[in-house]
């Protein structure tokens, strides 16, 4: 089985038994991201975390967000280690950037 | 994602079928390829990130996808149901792969000593052949025993496997590769064979000759230059 399969199971597993859950894919990478593209953080109302999208750095900030995706049922579309304004803006320790995919598992 | 489309993805991965996952950024719509009919361009992307098993990107008339490949596991096929095999097992399967152990010694390929694992009791060269290695299995023989391990590597040698690795010293198999040789396999065709098996990490025990084994077809899935030998040096060792 593999890690990002795991996840996907997991995920089901909560959702099945009845939890709100939300999947974070990462969906593109630049420069030195420690997880490629497809890597998966499932993320649970209950505050259950199965698998990851960066090295660490960036779970907290896309559990909250998954969160707000869990509640609204809206995807997002997230940017990290972009150098601007932005909200998501939280920065990557490795001076990667990826973008990371939100959505409800309905 | 719909409770539809994590069941077909789950499905598809419970028959080992290869799918890729394609989400339109903008609004999180979904489809499984090749399950539904998508336009070309996307279903090009899909078969593409199957095939390098890495996940992608597409514009089409504006939108942003992204193409998820979903392959089955990667393969291990372990000839020989021994001691290195069982502490083998455990590491091939935290790494992501499927395990198959064969041995025709039944006393060493029980249910008690690989629990869980699928075991085959054949003669190695026919469970090897109708196990049919592709380019996502490897094939690693242990039996340490040749009228065991030949057959297999002869079996692994037809196959496309990514890698086949035997265990034996350096002398043990400049034996072996005599007998491939008589066997009619090419000096091209024996160079597949990692031998020594596994990275030289100077390991000595069971855990340790395993985890030298993964680390080796890992290093040789990922093109490290870790993974790569000159077949002028090994013959010369």
């Amino acid at each position: 089985m593999s890690d990002s399969e795991d996840v996907l199971a997991t995920a089901a597993g909560w959702r099945a038994a009845g939890e709100n859950v939300a999947l974070a894919t990462v969906v593109e990478t630049w420069g030195s991201s420690p997880r490629p593209a497809g890597s998966r953080l499932a993320v649970s109302a209950s505050g259950k975390l199965a698998g990851s999208v960066s090295g660490g750095c960036i779970e907290g900030a896309v559990a909250d967000a998954a969160k707000k995706t869990m509640a609204s049922g809206t995807p997002q579309l997230l940017d990290f280690g972009i150098s601007d304004e932005r909200a998501w803006e939280v920065g990557l320790a490795c001076g990667g950037k990826l973008k990371v995919f939100v959505e409800k598992l309905a | 994602m719909t409770p539809e489309l994590l069941a077909a993805l789950q499905e598809a991965q419970a028959e080992k079928r290869p799918v890729a996952l394609l989400t339109r950024l903008s609004d999180g719509h979904q489809l499984l390829w090749p399950d539904s009919a998508v336009p070309a361009p996307l279903a090009e992307a899909a078969a593409a990130a199957l095939r390098e098993d890495e996940a992608g990107n597409l514009t089409l008339e504006g939108e942003a996808w992204f193409i998820h490949p979903h392959n089955p596991p990667l393969r291990i096929v372990i000839v020989g149901a021994v001691h290195i095999a069982q502490a083998l097992v455990p590491i091939a399967q935290a790494t992501g792969y499927a395990v198959t152990v064969v041995d025709p010694r039944r006393a060493w390929a029980t249910a008690e000593r690989f629990p869980g694992i699928t075991l085959i009791h054949e003669w190695t060269d026919d469970a090897v052949a109708a196990l049919a290695p592709d380019v996502r299995t490897a094939v690693v023989t242990l039996t340490h025993d040749p009228k065991l391990d030949d057959p297999g590597l002869d079996a692994a040698l037809k196959s496309d496997c990514f890698y086949i690795g035997a265990l034996g010293s350096r002398r043990t198999h400049a034996k072996r590769v005599a007998r491939l040789t008589e066997m009619g396999h090419s000096a091209d065709s024996i160079a597949r064979i990692h031998a020594p098996v596994g990275l030289n990490i100077e390991a000595v025990t069971a855990p340790e000759i395993a985890l030298s084994i993964m680390a080796e077809i890992v290093a040789v899935r990922r093109g490290a230059a870790l993974g790569r030998r000159a077949p002028a040096a090994a013959a010369a060792a």
